[in-house]
């Protein structure tokens, strides 16, 4: 696939490259010759790129490049932070990645939480969580360890070395593999082809997708994150529609191969193992999540604590939220604009979804690189 | 957060290694990169993990999107905000 002569183009962010690769792909969905091509990517990586570079202004007019389920922070569901909430309310240090905080519980959120005199502290991986709690040696610290599955190697790789006896693991990890299918299957689904994401493949391969790829009938096309390697990935989704290739293409061999990272997939599932569960707003997701192994029961916060969520689900009601929309969102039929909500109750600074919570989410990337970043719609 | 962020591997110790990543010294875990690690290659950190060894005539091209993302954008820009994130998230070093 390297010798393939669309990666060569890959070398620059020329903006003549960019104009050759939209002509090529304008070329392409008028030899399709219908009026609505949907691809979904799953990576909040990409839609940051695709924004910020004002990629969807180069598509043809017919083609819809939106983003599915691709921000761990965003699927993670009211009931799981909850956990985290209430193990902060007992009298745990609950330590978190950034874009965690602010994402709604049931009642609060780990900001929330914060405010209220719980000790929650923000780190930026496992390692220092590690660090923070050999130095709080008469604490109980409960990392709350999020991400998909190329952030849950490093939660396993710091299990399987041993963590210091105070602390353990609340795991909401993410398998985005499951939820691609699920929203593949969806009835009504528009979605005929995904972009999958580079990173999350650098653990997994890109094999892996080759049976959904087979099942659903749609190309899957693992690529980067360079703006002319998310147009040319989409270029080569588009040829692969248009010859009716049901199968993978690595667009990002730089970093991705057929099998993927052995002994990191060796390590996640020592670890972890996949267990059905409710992706906010989407579905229930079976094998969506990962949870810790019995073995690792003496380092897993879900078996080590009694864990009083009912407790919190006394107080206030959800409110602005059952008008939210972005589960529709994360399963692709409706974008930002659709949802009442956006840039007005729902903003970064007081997110009423998820999806405006996060630098990943679909909702906060639309919000800060211009709202709707379609430049087509302005002519 | 699925960002990884490149760097310039200065020292390794058994499963550590000292990268740089545009100036700034961080240590990386290498529990969970798949290939052998030498001073001198350029790696993907993710969460304080190399999780890729990039390979040699590959590493300007990985390099320039996060140049040009650290280089030339607003205070709030959330990629830059990732992968600063990403740089923060080795020890620093020393500790």
């Amino acid at each position: 696939m390297t010798s393939d002569p669309l990666l060569a183009q890959l070398k620059f962010r020329d903006p003549q490259k960019a104009r050759a690769l939209a002509a090529a792909l304008q070329r392409e969905v008028d030899a399709i010759g219908r009026d609505e091509i949907t691809v979904m990517h799953v990576c909040g990586s990409h839609e940051q790129s695709i924004a910020r570079f004002g990629i969807r202004a180069l598509l043809p007019r017919q083609l819809s490049l939106i983003m599915g389920p691709g921000c761990p922070v965003c699927v993670t569901d009211a009931p799981e932070i909850d956990e985290g909430v209430a193990l902060a309310r007992q009298g745990c240090r609950v330590l978190t990645y950034g874009d965690m905080l602010k994402v709604p519980g049931t009642v609060q959120s780990l900001g929330d939480a914060q405010a209220d005199g719980g000790k929650v502290d923000v780190v930026y991986g496992v390692e220092q969580a590690v660090e923070i709690a050999k130095a709080r040696p008469d604490e109980e610290v409960v990392f709350f360890s999020s991400g998909f599955e190329t952030t849950a190697v490093g939660t396993a790789a710091a299990i399987l070395r041993g963590l210091p006896k105070n602390l353990s693991v609340l795991s909401a990890h993410k398998y985005v593999p499951p939820a691609m299918e699920i929203v593949a299957g969806m009835p009504g689904s528009k979605v005929e082809a995904f972009l999958a994401a580079g990173h999350a493949a650098i653990i997994t391969g890109c094999d892996c997708f080759r049976p959904m790829a087979r099942k659903y009938r749609m190309p899957i096309v693992v690529t980067g994150f360079e703006p002319l390697d998310v147009l040319a990935a989409v270029l080569k989704t588009v040829e692969m529609i248009r010859r009716k290739e049901h199968d993978v293409a690595n667009c990002y061999p730089r970093c991705v191969t057929g099998p993927g990272n052995l002994p990191a997939q060796k390590m996640l599932w020592r670890v972890f193992e996949p267990v059905g569960g409710q992706w906010r707003g989407i579905a229930v997701i079976p094998d969506g999540n990962l949870r810790l192994k019995p073995e690792f029961a003496a380092v897993d916060a879900r078996r080590r604590f009694r864990i009083d969520v009912k407790g919190l689900w006394d107080y206030a009601p959800r409110q602005l939220a059952d008008r939210c929309i972005c589960g529709e969102i994360m399963a692709g039929f409706k974008s930002p604009k659709d949802c009442p909500l956006f840039g007005k109750e729902c903003l970064p600074e007081s997110p009423v979804g998820a999806c405006m919570v996060s630098s990943e989410g679909t909702c906060k990337i639309w919000h800060q690189y211009g709202g709707v970043p379609d430049l087509k719609e302005v002519g | 957060m699925c960002l990884g962020v490149p760097g310039k591997v200065l020292a390794i110790d058994g499963l550590n290694a000292t990268v740089d990543f545009f100036g700034v010294k961080k240590e990386l875990r290498l529990d969970v990169v798949d290939e052998p690690v030498s001073v001198g290659d350029y790696v993907l950190n993710h969460v304080g993990f190399a999780i890729r060894r990039i390979p040699a005539e590959e590493v300007g091209e990985t390099l320039a999107l996060f140049d040009q993302i650290l280089k030339d954008v607003a205070p709030d820009d959330l990629m830059a905000a990732d992968v600063i994130g990403e740089m923060a998230a080795g020890k620093e070093q020393g500790k």
